[in-house]
């Protein structure tokens, strides 16, 4: 019986049970899937194509629809690793360290999207491709953070002391994200001039407005999607002797 | 469409570049994480297919 | 407890003593950083001090990060942090009494030499005492916060570079907060609110720092 400071729901203690995980994850992949692709595809169309253009920034505004979802997931991401590694650490979870580290690699490339389609759309809107404004500034600063903890999961060989340091680390770095932003903002309004941020969002109308909402949504199915793929395969390879999986149909063939 | 033709979606009044790498950059780098992710659980799929081949 | 405290920052000041190598590296090293900076960019006056408190705190910042890494690395490698670890006391205060030592040998050294370097990149003199705060109160901070760090990458090799990759994110608001206030005080105006800010910073890493870097020591 695993030992917790609050009594958890049974569904709660199923989700770390690698086999349910497994068989339901795959069950879901292929719907996260064509989620994901159906409303990237129909948000990027919609957007690129068919929504009005801006009056200040003509068509590169058009950025916003890859920008803003790409920013938005890699702290979702962050903080959601944090969280997973948290479960892991209370509740003694494996699968949840797993998910964790599932987490990085996405995190960290959408973190990378972010910065360059944030430095690409700076070029027409300001003239230069990188602005020490607050936004980029503290994308980077993240960007540091997901590199840390990819370096700190891939130096520590034992698996599972990987998955509570890389915790531990998600943690700090999650309290810290706050702090960092509240600083970086601090530090620009004392020397940036000017007061326009790439990704300020000023009332758009619903044609502007709904494309992005789409890629935004498509782009969290694509972020579980990817998630569910890495941590299924990370139990595949742990769990290598396990009688549920020595006997699985994906292994018999059956 | 906003635009009158294919072309001019493509140039986008000038900014095309941008837009196009923009999402370019997207679809590319997401991409890679896809495929990652699944040569990954295909090669865990293989490992442990052999695993079980060797101790039935 | 406090006497286990007590002990272990006299062990470890006594370690430091017969190695006074420790103590003096990391002070050479900020001298040598500042007076790079003018060979490096330019020895004029106007510019330098523009620049002074930036480069101040940047500077601060590398020392610390440089005797950062022996922080456990040494009782780690001779077995006697798991020693340490086995006695009946909670993990954070054996955090706490080292990264004390630490800063008695890395931070304090810094902030009594730097009025010195204030002079060598021509920091007005009345900056100096907010320099001197802002330290005092940073760089507790930044031994606080890399010690999460060191205790993550202890038994880790290439721990170095690791560490400055793991911690570099976290110093950047001490960094920021640090330089603005000596900025501003060089240009007279109040630095009340940065040393406030500075100081929630520092009781922040208190709370939090025992905790992350006790239990990833015991990893």
């Amino acid at each position: 019986m695993t030992q917790s400071i609050w009594r958890m729901p049974r569904w709660f203690h199923q989700m770390g049970s690698p086999k349910w995980f497994y068989d339901f994850g795959g069950v879901l992949q292929p719907w996260f899937a064509v989620a994901a692709f159906v409303l990237l595809t129909w948000g990027a169309v919609w957007g690129l194509a068919f929504a009005p253009a801006d009056y200040q920034q003509g068509n590169s505004f058009r950025i916003m629809y890859v920008h803003v979802p790409s920013a938005i997931l890699s702290q979702s991401i962050f903080l959601g690793m944090a969280v997973a590694g948290a479960i892991g650490l209370i509740w003694k979870m494996k699968v949840a360290f797993m998910v964790a580290r599932s987490c990085i690699a996405i995190g960290a490339t959408f973190t990378a999207i972010a910065l360059l389609t944030g430095a690409i759309w700076g070029k027409p809107t300001w003239g230069a491709y990188w602005v020490w404004d607050a936004r980029l500034t503290s994308t980077l600063v993240l960007f540091f953070l997901y590199a840390g903890v990819m370096a700190l999961n891939q130096a520590i060989s034992d698996r599972q002391i990987a998955g509570k340091a890389t915790a531990i680390l998600a943690i700090v770095g999650t309290i810290n994200i706050p702090i960092i932003k509240y600083s970086v903002e601090w530090w620009n309004t004392l020397h940036q001039s000017s007061s326009f941020t790439l990704t300020e969002k000023p009332s758009m109308p619903a044609d502007m407005y709904l494309p992005l909402l789409l890629t935004v949504l498509g782009s969290y199915c694509l972020f579980v999607l990817v998630v569910l793929m890495r941590t299924r395969a990370q139990i595949l390879q742990t769990q290598s002797g396990a009688s549920w999986l020595m006997q699985h149909r994906d292994i018999t063939g059956a | 469409m906003y635009f009158e033709s294919l072309e001019a979606l493509w140039n986008m009044a000038g900014h095309g570049s941008y837009v196009w790498s923009s999402y370019g950059l997207f679809v590319a780098l997401l991409g890679i994480n896809i495929w990652h992710a699944r040569s990954q659980n295909l090669k865990a799929l293989k490992q442990a297919k052999a695993f079980v081949r060797r101790n039935p | 407890m406090i006497r286990f405290m007590l002990a272990i920052i006299r062990r470890d000041l006594l370690l430091v003593a017969r190695q006074p190598a420790e103590m003096i590296n990391p002070l050479v090293f900020f001298v040598l950083v500042i007076a790079l900076f003018p060979l490096g960019i330019s020895p004029e006056a106007s510019l330098l001090s523009q620049t002074a408190a930036g480069v101040i705190w940047v500077a601060a910042m590398l020392a610390t990060l440089l005797s950062l890494e022996l922080l456990f690395k040494l009782d780690h490698d001779d077995g006697s942090l798991e020693q340490l670890l086995l006695a009946p006391y909670p993990s954070w205060s054996l955090v706490l009494a080292k990264v004390f030592v630490h800063w008695l040998v890395s931070g304090l050294p810094l902030i009594l030499i730097s009025p010195l370097i204030a002079t060598m990149l021509f920091l007005p003199s009345h900056a100096v005492p907010a320099l001197m705060l802002s330290l005092l109160i940073g760089t507790p901070t930044l031994s606080l916060l890399g010690a999460i760090g060191a205790a993550l990458v202890t038994g880790v090799r290439g721990g170095g570079m690791l560490l400055t990759l793991l911690i570099l994110p976290l110093y950047v608001p001490v960094i920021i907060f640090g330089a603005s206030s000596v900025a501003a005080a060089a240009q007279g105006m109040p630095i009340d609110g940065y040393m406030a800010l500075l100081a929630a910073m520092f009781v922040f890493a208190l709370m939090i720092t025992p905790w992350a870097a006790g239990s990833a020591l015991k990893l």
